[in-house]
């Protein structure tokens, strides 16, 4: 495989349980070295397509290539070449951290003599050396998580999936995990192919790919993305909301949205538009924030609902439908 | 692979302006990791008989890592073992003396009980399978470039192993019930115990490579468990049973690990041919006496069958 090669080239993909469509025909490529963000509601079909991906479930339809081979013909070839960090933990909790990634180096057949040094040097990225000897029962959460990363990264794999790799974390151990992220792909050169619900995670991506419904609905880098919108979002707050909503769709044709005693509506040129609207709006403004557009911003218009939205309402119950007529029925919106 | 990332600027932005934005998100404080002198990057070796070899010996260290961790199980699962030995036979030798021509009622199910202590630990090693799937540990086997046999093969190696292990604390306790310290004979049980193990463990695979959740698998496991020791005359000879339970006792594949066994430990026993032929009167098929080596052979063949039954399930899994 040469610098050329896509890392991941997936064309058509779909997967289908019985009646249910989880990946409705998903197609994109992702460079080598790039670090590719994949977002979506649960039950968006991320994980099915991470499961495809690393050869864990078979596509219904389409194809895919991971560092070059095929993820149905070329299983073996594909699971050399690729690291795993699953949403839920992969750990044996009665032996050590080193027990742990000494059963990883041997299932993958790395040469004997490279592990010692190879096991110290993913050990001491993600700041676990000094633990090796303890059992990985009594770590923390971010410990475990950490532990799981320089697994992933042990026999040096050209793609690195990441589902989810800093769910039910606290800001700081998530920081930390990223900076030990940055600091092995940066020492490495690997592909990173990720799933978050997090939108400062997100922010990391070169690339970001929206999916809904199992379909990818935008692809592009946060940068274009956020452009995309094309408006600034503006929030105010007034002695009568609906009067204000109201108001906006009359005068200024603008379809603004009622949540938390506040009103929401995108505008281009944003801070241009504050004077307008206190001359003719007509109905008393308490306070006004206008913001840049964020990467929620562009989910939400994507998705019809915020990440944070999205990940509530899942909840963890992966039932895409549910979490549409939630999002139809506007209970938040 | 990719020394020059940057391959297609328009959509793709290259790995160095990740790598940059990612040590820009740390925020302060802790000193970042500073690459070490560098280690050479690894590499994944093509699948080969060797590797397979590797998967299969580090499934197998790992049980007996976990095993040892154990010692609460090692303690717990001697207990039952111990309760039948001393306590039932104990108990049911002021009943039966006059059945036994003299033997020690302890003596007579001694190798049933070899057998037994073997069988409950096999069963509870082949449930580890299920304990790695709902702890998610099986997946981080199932997606390395290895078989699905090799985790199979090396785990029912590993219960074999352990279970004989076990065993040999009741080799241990041959004295206590009069049998000899014989070398030889030792040997011969402990040979015995890990076919037996090595079966047993295989058809619990068996029983369990499909099953989600331990409190199932808990309980099919009762349900076969108890009903094989029973039958298969670990307890009470074999002859002149009711038909029934005669036929039951001959279906089950414990009776060829428990006959053998029996012969072995008895053969090194001081008895009246009067008492040998009554406690040890043998299996028979249709009149045919069977020799240990059958079944022996019975044993083995089941067990192999068992695996190549296991192995089949786990990779048509999923």
């Amino acid at each position: 495989m040469d610098s050329t090669t896509p890392a991941i080239d997936v064309r058509g993909l779909r997967k289908s349980y019985g009646e249910i469509e989880a990946v409705r025909g998903v197609s994109f490529e992702v460079a080598p070295g790039e670090v590719f963000g994949f977002l979506g509601p649960n039950g968006a079909g991320k994980t099915t397509t991470i499961n495809m991906l690393c050869t864990l479930a078979r596509p219904t339809a389409g194809s895919a290539l991971v560092a070059g081979h095929d993820v149905v013909a070329e299983r073996d070839d594909v699971r050399r070449n690729i690291g795993l960090v699953f949403q839920d933990p992969t750990l044996d909790g009665y032996m050590t951290a080193e027990q742990n990634l000494r059963m990883h180096a041997e299932l993958y057949g790395v040469a004997s003599g490279l592990i010692p040094g190879r096991m110290r040097q993913v050990l001491e990225m993600v700041g676990l050396w000094e633990r090796r000897k303890t059992q990985v029962m009594t770590f923390s959460g971010g410990m475990r998580r950490r532990l799981e990363i320089a697994r992933g990264f042990l026999h040096s794999p050209r793609v690195l999936f990441l589902d989810e790799p800093t769910i039910g974390l606290d800001p700081q151990t998530r920081s930390s995990i990223w900076r030990y992220i940055g600091a092995l792909q940066q020492t490495e050169q690997i592909t990173i192919f990720m799933t978050t619900h997090y939108m400062d995670e997100a922010e990391f991506c070169d690339r970001i790919a929206i999916m809904d419904n199992g379909e990818i609905v935008t692809l592009d880098t946060p940068d274009a993305l956020k452009a995309q919108i094309g408006a600034d979002r503006v929030t105010i707050r007034t002695a009568d909301n609906e009067a204000a909503v109201a108001a906006l769709a009359d005068r200024f044709a603008l379809e603004a949205k009622l949540a938390e005693g506040a009103v929401t509506f995108y505008v281009a040129s944003g801070e241009q538009f504050v004077p307008r609207l206190f001359g003719e709006l007509g109905v008393p403004i308490d306070s006004i924030n206008v913001s840049r557009p964020t990467l929620d911003d562009v989910f939400m218009a994507h998705t019809g609902s915020t990440i944070r939205d999205a990940e509530e309402a899942g909840g963890g119950v992966k039932d895409r439908n549910r979490m549409v007529v939630q999002a139809m029925s506007g209970g938040r919106w | 692979m990719s020394q020059a990332p940057a391959v297609r600027t328009d959509a793709a932005p290259a790995g160095s302006k990740a790598t940059a934005k990612a040590v820009g998100h740390a925020p302060g404080g802790e000193p970042d990791y500073e690459p070490t002198p560098h280690v050479a990057r690894v590499v994944v070796p093509p699948r080969s008989w060797r590797s397979e070899l590797r998967a299969i010996r580090i499934v197998f260290r790992r049980e007996l890592i976990r095993f040892r961790s154990d010692r609460l199980r090692m303690a717990t699962s001697l207990i039952q073992p111990l309760l039948f030995l001393f306590v039932l036979g104990s108990g049911l030798q002021q009943l039966s003396q006059a059945g036994t021509h003299g033997v020690d009622l302890k003596t007579f199910i001694y190798p049933g009980i070899l057998c037994i202590s073997v069988m409950f630990t096999a069963m509870t090693s082949a449930a580890s399978i299920v304990w790695d799937r709902e702890f998610g540990f099986l997946r981080e086997m199932m997606v390395a470039p290895i078989r699905r046999s090799s985790i199979v093969i090396g785990k029912c190696l590993a219960g074999a192993c352990v279970a004989s292990i076990q065993g040999v604390v009741l080799i241990c306790l041959a004295g206590a019930v009069h049998v000899p310290y014989d070398p030889l004979l030792l040997l011969g049980i402990f040979g015995l115990q890990l076919l037996l193990a090595f079966t047993i463990t295989a058809f619990g695979l068996m029983v369990a490579v499909r099953i989600k959740q331990i409190q199932s698998l808990m309980g099919i496991m009762q349900m076969i468990v108890m009903p094989m020791f029973f039958v298969s005359g670990a307890l009470f000879p074999v002859n002149g049973l009711p038909g029934w339970l005669s036929v039951l006792n001959r279906i089950d594949p414990l009776t060829y690990a428990v006959d053998p066994m029996r012969r072995l430990v008895f053969e090194h026993l001081t008895l009246s041919t009067a008492a040998r032929r009554a406690l040890d009167p043998g299996v028979t098929w249709w009149g045919w006496h069977l020799p240990a080596l059958f079944e022996v052979g019975v044993v083995l063949g089941l067990g192999l069958v068992m695996l190549g039954i296991a192995i089949w399930e786990f990779n048509s899994g999923e």
